[in-house]
């Protein structure tokens, strides 16, 4: 841990555990007594929420899998089941489903946080990293599970994604046979998908012992960006942070209630709810909503080039997508942390929110006309944001000025002032 | 900083109009179907639940119609006596026995009678002999449907294959104003279209009439000629079900018209497909406000905890 422990054992049971396993002592330096900075603002508290979604999705997971059946068959039936006949499968199973979407609301909010208060760089990369293993994990497992109740999306959606693997060359086709455990999305696939979704979501949970464990060696980044210099920084997790991230997830549980009781169905694909049928193909093939960003990105290559089909030059750009993430806190040079203190970056950032987003309502878009164009266009400034504008920009921005300190920023608001004649000086 | 803000989400906004123009014009090539009237359902809503009434009726008229070529294979018959459900009873009418409980849809009297004299029988077995066997059904038996098996279905019905309804509310979009739309959207072809015999065109259902157009409305090249509009819909296997009076409601004061019938069948498709909904909007009420009275008292903890700090 990155500050000294300051658990006293209170009793002597205490005391004694203490000698030989600390693990009071652990949760109480993680938990409690974690020096905190004051400044910490709601996008923060999504770290907090991402946990409970975690564990609402593990809860619910192990119980509609006692009710499941992995087979083409009876997958179908058997979710159906649990959702009349099972007592409360009508609840567990939408939170389950509509869980997985508030997982990566949450998600998309806590990484566009990481992005724009610059939480990836030193000494925070290791951090960060951990994090896009998650995420790609959190996909996998997303992936699979929309597979499991066997509807005609789940298959064509499958069907879709797991071909892609086709695209690589000389290994595409062992590997696709090897996801497929044949020659098509069949049961032997159903069967691995199952397999494969009841284990990565504990594979997730280790490497989240590890994002929780790095970020108690470096400390939490903050909005200023600043390093804690003094104890006048920080305010001990427990109660400022339980408090407030408890607030935070109470809120977020309502907007979660809200989805499950009253629009189950919202988030999800009605082609779901006829039995998957591997001779009638969906007029639409769409994947879940939180994938549609990617998915264009994946639609967007649409020319050969050089060695590069095509279908393999999509499959490498929508991959490339999330594995330049691991390489961000490499590419951007500035030395000034947060983007509140670059204005320019700020634009950029704001442009890439809305790029992503357009991104993502282009994936559900059809794959013609103009959407291919515009998806391209897309996808080039996706890319050019990490490749190009923040490793120029860190080079040649003036940062506006920054405050002291944390406390600094916290007490003394600069006067309206003298911040405009700031902003005319650095060229907005 | 607020304006700088300001700026930027106008020039996003800004970037997204063209876009919302071209998908409008990508949308109009080819053909489609009719835009779907708008009707309003009893089970919509914050605090809406299903007619009961509606959903006997439906079922009346899913029993006596629909089912000669679809079944509803997530139903049991005991569904009809639960709660929520068209049949169930808090207590016994009068007349029945004390020791009988009711609100069981297996001792529910018209359930009971429902499944024992419904149209089809239940294919049980095999006996003694190593025979299979056809008997009354039971309150606990899946409703049973017109065909064995799917392939029996395709040869009856010129190789089309009638879907399972149980879900057909869920399995469409907009599936209540779709059902009822294309239960009462049958309509003469349009003159200027060929439709196969044992194909039937529909305003609502989801086709491409541009590839039914006649030659005749076509120049050499096989294009549409400027003059001639692409109806809307499409054609498909389903022959009308629905006329007037073809089912005898028991109520008086219920219209006997394909309106009517088409608005009970789909009230009674609704519950098939989510029969748990008006328990699932109760509770749901009592989580939210739960919810928000836990939020609210956080949030006044939060205030009073960090107060201290500032």
């Amino acid at each position: 841990m990155s500050h000294e422990s300051t658990y006293k054992p209170g009793t002597a049971i205490e005391r004694w555990l203490d000698k030989r396993l600390p693990i009071v002592r652990l949760g109480y330096d993680s938990f409690i007594d974690f020096p905190t900075p004051k400044n910490l603002n709601y996008w923060w508290t999504f770290g907090g929420i991402l946990t409970v979604c975690l564990v609402i999705q593990i809860l619910t997971g192990v119980i509609i899998a006692m009710h499941y059946t992995p087979h083409v068959d009876l997958a179908f039936d058997s979710v159906q089941h649990f959702k009349r006949d099972v007592n409360f499968g009508w609840l567990i199973q939408p939170i389950h489903a509509n869980g997985a979407s508030m997982f990566f609301v949450a998600v998309y909010i806590h990484m566009f946080r990481g992005l724009y208060y610059g939480s990836y760089k030193a000494p925070r990369e290791i951090l960060w990293i951990l994090g896009v293993v998650i995420f790609l994990l959190m996909m996998a497992t997303a992936f699979m599970g929309y597979v499991l109740p066997w509807g005609q999306m789940s298959l064509w959606g499958a069907t879709v994604i797991t071909s892609l693997f086709g695209a690589i060359p000389y290994a595409g086709d062992s590997i696709k046979t090897l996801l497929w455990g044949g020659f098509a999305v069949d049961n032997p696939t159903l069967n691995r998908f199952f397999s494969l979704h009841y284990l990565l979501p504990f594979a997730i949970a280790g490497v989240v012992v590890m994002h929780i464990w790095a970020l108690h060696v470096s400390g939490n980044n903050n909005p200023t960006g600043l390093d804690v210099k003094s104890k006048k920084d920080t305010v001990p997790f427990h109660p400022y942070y339980t408090v407030k991230d408890g607030f935070a997830m109470a809120v977020f549980l309502t907007m979660f209630a809200i989805f499950v009781f009253y629009m189950p169905d919202s988030l999800g694909h009605p082609d779901n709810y006829i039995k998957a049928n591997p001779v009638v193909t969906p007029a639409h093939i769409v994947p879940e909503w939180y994938f549609l960003p990617f998915y264009a990105m994946l639609r967007a290559i649409t020319f050969d080039l050089p060695f590069i089909p095509a279908r393999l030059g999509g499959v490498i750009v929508m991959f490339s997508s999330i594995l330049i993430l691991f390489i961000l806190p490499w590419l951007d040079t500035s030395k000034v942390r947060s983007m509140r203190y670059r204005p320019i970056a700020q634009l950029w950032f704001v442009i890439f929110v809305f790029n992503s987003l357009f991104l993502g309502w282009l994936g559900g878009q059809p794959a013609e006309g103009v959407y291919v164009k515009l998806s391209q266009f897309a996808t080039a400034y996706y890319f050019a944001f990490f490749l190009l504008i923040l490793p120029i920009l860190g080079l040649i921005e003036k940062p506006r000025p920054m405050p002291k300190s944390i406390a600094d920023s916290v007490l003394k608001k600069p006067k309206p002032d003298t911040q405009k004649s700031e902003l005319a000086a650095s060229g907005t | 900083m607020m304006k700088l803000h300001k700026k930027l989400f106008l020039l996003a906004l800004l970037a997204l109009l063209p876009v919302g123009i071209m998908g409008n014009a990508a949308m109009a090539a080819g053909g489609k179907a009719k835009k779907l009237p708008h009707n309003h359902w009893h089970f919509k809503g914050l605090l809406g639940t299903y007619d009961k009434e509606a959903v006997q009726r439906g079922f009346q008229v899913y029993s006596e119609v629909c089912s000669n070529c679809h079944g509803v294979e997530q139903l049991s018959f005991r569904n009809l006596g639960q709660v929520g459900g068209p049949f169930y009873l808090d207590e016994c009418p009068a007349g029945f026995p004390e020791s009988l409980d009711c609100s069981n849809p297996n001792e529910n009297p018209y359930v009971k009678q429902i499944a024992a004299e419904y149209k089809f029988q239940v294919t049980d077995g095999p006996d003694e002999a190593g025979d299979m066997f056809e008997r009354p059904a039971l309150t606990s038996d899946r409703i049973p449907g017109p065909y064995a098996n799917d392939n029996q279905a395709r040869s009856i019905n010129n190789g089309a294959l009638p879907p399972d309804l149980s879900l057909i509310i869920s399995a469409r979009h907009h599936g209540p104003d779709y059902v009822k739309s294309l239960l009462t959207g049958y309509k003469e072809a349009p003159e200027t279209v060929n439709v196969a015999p044992g194909q039937y065109y529909n305003e609502y259902y989801p086709g491409d009439m541009s590839l039914l157009i006649k030659d005749e409305y076509r120049d050499e090249e096989g294009h549409i000629l400027k003059t001639v509009d692409v109806p809307y819909g499409g054609v498909f296997a389903m022959v009308p079900p629905l006329f007037d009076g073809v089912v005898d409601y028991a109520d008086e004061e219920i219209p006997e018209t394909v309106d009517q019938y088409a608005a009970d069948v789909v009230e009674f498709l609704a519950w098939a497909a989510d029969p748990k909904l008006q328990q699932r909007k109760k509770l749901g009420m009592m989580s939210i406000i739960y919810l928000l009275i836990l939020s609210g008292l956080l949030y006044l903890s939060y205030r009073e905890i960090w107060s201290k700090e500032h």
